[in-house]
């Protein structure tokens, strides 16, 4: 191959030994060889071309033979760095060194934010019975006690929404990228994500006052009609039970249910897909059989981002239930439930003290199961990633 | 399978009875028709009763004719079908509503006095007033929080996609992840816990607002950073290496000039998701009824926690929330243009 640099030249390339050297050489070789009948003919210049492309193959070593650029931070083109290297290399070890750094604060962030909540919910952690009764809105209950139906109901609320929301998320992105014209499909996609924008006290204010109206008859219905089970009796008009807050938060989780299942469908292997047609399935055997088993993992993970956003929602929570600490499974009573982070932003601007100290500690339980969803989430996607054959 | 009373051509045809193309249609007509006519008799025709006995209706008369005409299968096929668009066109009621709702209540007070004025001197049913300075708040805690977490967010992807490799890069993007998953509120709590720690329990600023934004919006930053950075072909970056030039000035001169584009896009669609949060800034920024311009400094509106105090106050609070709402609305709309027209105009122009 000629377009190599001279062998003295070469050995400098660090790590450029013989080994990956010869390498390069077939890699290099089979652009060259196979087109050798048809192109060359065309015109000479074009063999020119491929020769000076060969050339920008083999010049940086290794880097072109694993098609990424490898870990070596030295300027990998042996003939010019000869005058600059000096500099340029210390300027890339600065830069190396600087962009290595920023990723290290972000580990540094996230542990502070442990740390600091940590650090201050510390006093009401080991605060006696005595200190925190003084507390009016404690009740007389130790921290745990007073933890409990708050994590029970972020937790319901939570998962009521992740129920209203999963089923018909799968639908929306089934008909974007299954059901729906193409230009069309494109459209939507984009006012979902428009919705995903939409801010949370937004939400709020259009769930407390336009939804709660709305969703008054269609419980009364169900209170009256499925009143006999527990879960749905004895409602009482407005509706700022659990279920409404519910609704609202599964509207706020839809979009991002929505973006994730409709990426994940948009991957299905198109040949799967044109098989089971080939074989004579219907449109909705096609999804069952090709589409659904693809995407199974990723709407798993899909769901547990939108619990994961479902259990942190503050506002929405906040303007429309009517709080109460309760471990109750009366879905449509009101002043049953409460979420963390609601009750957080209810009593944080009056509270000072320890009363702040036990609002954080609330937070810091918050923080972890957050923490513990988003985790099992991310590992789903993870080993869906090793596992999927789509490329 | 009911044997057709066929023609006799339709022993040569490969399919087999298929209801004609215009059969879902006639049947979601019929079925409004029946629903319509039940519901006025019994009393109770509302939009929403009616829309949901028609859809109840279309999907037995639909699956009931097609498994008769056409075989289970198909039958099955035609349910699903009804089901999935029933589930889309019930997801559009809330975007609908929600839109509807925040542009027409959002009106009533709506006006460029409205966007001109504070809330100094504003008290009872007085309709005057307006968000001036929570605008004024807006901007400029998003702006801090813009620039705490651009620089870190994209030093940190350039990091993860040029040069990480191993387990410390693996750590950084698994974490990265769980970042985004904090709650806003705990980031909230993050920035009080660390600014009373070090300026005392009074301290109240813009700063500590923007400190909450930045932990939310830096892991949004840096995946869409990483993701544009990873569309930039290698063959660019290998070309680059082979005239000699170093690593470092070909992250800069041809990798990120290749994909300012989708950073820009990618940093607006950023300051669009947190510009909106409330809950930080409801226990960090705190609320006042003048233009504060001191970021370092003292309280400050924003448009968020406005819209919220004023919708606790109730009365004329309401009509102002949601006009702080539209407000609100409109800064996303347009940042989410802007983006996109940022996006057109760095694309870098390719082919030849």
């Amino acid at each position: 191959m000629t377009p190599v640099p001279t062998s003295s030249q070469d050995s400098t390339v660090p790590g450029g030994g013989q080994a990956p050297h010869g390498a390069v050489t077939t890699a290099a070789g089979t652009p060259a060889g196979v087109p050798a009948g048809g192109r060359r003919t065309t015109a000479a210049t074009m063999d020119e071309d491929m020769h000076d492309d060969s050339s920008a193959w083999a010049a940086p070593g290794p880097t072109a033979v694993d098609h990424r650029v490898s870990g070596h931070a030295q300027p990998p083109a042996p003939a010019v760095s000869l005058r600059a290297s000096g500099a340029s290399r210390v300027a890339d070890t600065i830069f190396k060194g600087v962009s290595g750094a920023t990723g290290v604060l972000i580990l540094v962030v996230l542990a502070a934010v442990a740390g600091f909540l940590v650090l201050r919910a510390w006093p009401a952690l080991t605060a006696s019975p005595d200190e925190l009764a003084k507390i009016s809105w404690m009740n007389g209950q130790s921290l745990l006690e007073y933890v409990g139906p708050l994590v029970f109901g972020t937790l319901l609320s939570a998962i009521l929404a992740l129920g209203l929301a999963v089923p018909l998320s799968l639908g929306i992105a089934l008909f974007i990228t299954h059901y729906a014209p193409r230009r069309a499909a494109q459209a939507l996609g984009y006012v979902i994500d428009l919705l995903a924008a939409i801010p949370s006290v937004v939400y709020g204010l259009w769930g407390a006052l336009w939804l709660a109206p709305v969703l008054d008859p269609i419980f009364r219905w169900l209170s009256d009609t499925l009143g006999f089970i527990p879960l749905f009796a004895g409602y009482t008009a407005p509706a700022r039970n659990v279920l409404a807050a519910a609704t609202v938060l599964a509207v706020m989780i839809i979009p991002i249910i929505t973006a994730v299942s409709r990426e994940v469908f948009f991957q299905t292997p198109v040949l799967h897909e044109e098989a089971a047609l080939a074989l004579g399935a219907t449109r909705w055997e096609t999804i069952r059989m090709a589409v659904l088993p693809f995407g199974r993992s990723g709407l798993v993970s899909a769901s547990m981002l939108g619990l994961g956003r479902a259990l942190g929602e503050t506002m929405a929570v906040l303007m429309i239930l009517s709080p109460g600490y309760l471990f109750s499974f009366f879905l449509l009573k009101p002043g049953q439930h409460q979420s963390i982070a609601a009750n957080i932003a209810a009593k944080f601007p009056e509270a000072s003290g320890l009363s702040v100290s036990v609002l954080i500690a609330t937070g810091l339980a918050l923080f972890v199961i957050t923490l513990a969803v988003n985790m099992v989430a991310r590992w789903i996607i993870a080993r869906r990633a090793e596992f999927s054959g789509a490329n | 399978m009911p044997v057709a009373t066929a023609p006799a051509s339709s022993a040569l045809t490969l399919t087999g009875n298929r209801l004609p193309r215009w059969a879902p249609w006639a049947s979601v007509a019929g079925s409004a028709l029946v629903a319509w006519g039940v519901l006025v008799l019994t009393g109770e025709h509302t939009a929403t009763t009616v829309a949901a006995l028609t859809a109840l209706l279309h999907a037995v008369a639909l699956t009931s004719v097609s498994r008769y005409v056409e075989g289970p299968r198909r039958a099955t096929d035609r349910l699903a079908t009804t089901l999935v668009t029933v589930a889309f066109l019930l997801a559009l009621v809330p975007l609908v509503s929600l839109l509807w709702t925040v542009v027409s209540r959002g009106a009533v007070l709506f006006s460029g006095t409205f966007l001109t004025t504070d809330m100094v001197g504003v008290f009872g049913d007085m309709t005057s007033g307006g968000v001036a300075h929570a605008i004024v708040g807006t901007l400029m805690v998003t702006l801090t929080a813009t620039l705490i977490s651009v620089p870190i967010g994209l030093l940190t992807a350039i990091y993860l996609v040029e040069y990480g490799r191993g387990p410390l890069a693996k750590g950084i993007t698994f974490f990265v992840d769980v970042m985004t998953g904090i709650p806003s509120i705990v980031a909230g709590l993050f920035a009080f816990a660390l600014f009373t720690l070090l300026m005392g329990p009074a301290y109240r600023s813009g700063l500590m607002g923007a400190v909450a934004l930045a932990v939310l919006m830096t892991p949004v930053v840096i995946r869409s950073v990483e993701e544009m950075l990873r569309l930039v072909p290698n063959e660019l970056r290998e070309a680059s290496y082979a005239l000699g030039v170093p690593k470092w000035l070909t992250i800069l001169k041809v990798v990120l000039r290749t994909s300012v584009a989708g950073i820009v896009t990618g940093v607006m669609l950023a300051i669009a998701r947190v510009i909106g949060e409330t809950a930080p800034l409801l226990i960090t920024v705190g609320m006042i009824t003048r233009t504060n311009w001191d970021v370092f400094e003292g309280r400050m509106a924003t448009l968020p926690v406005f819209a919220y105090s004023q919708y606790q106050q109730g009365g004329v609070g309401v009509d102002r929330a949601w006009a702080a709402a539209l407000t609100l609305i409109l800064i996303v709309m347009l940042l989410n243009l802007v983006a996109r027209g940022i996006s057109r105009a760095f694309r870098p122009k390719t082919g030849r």
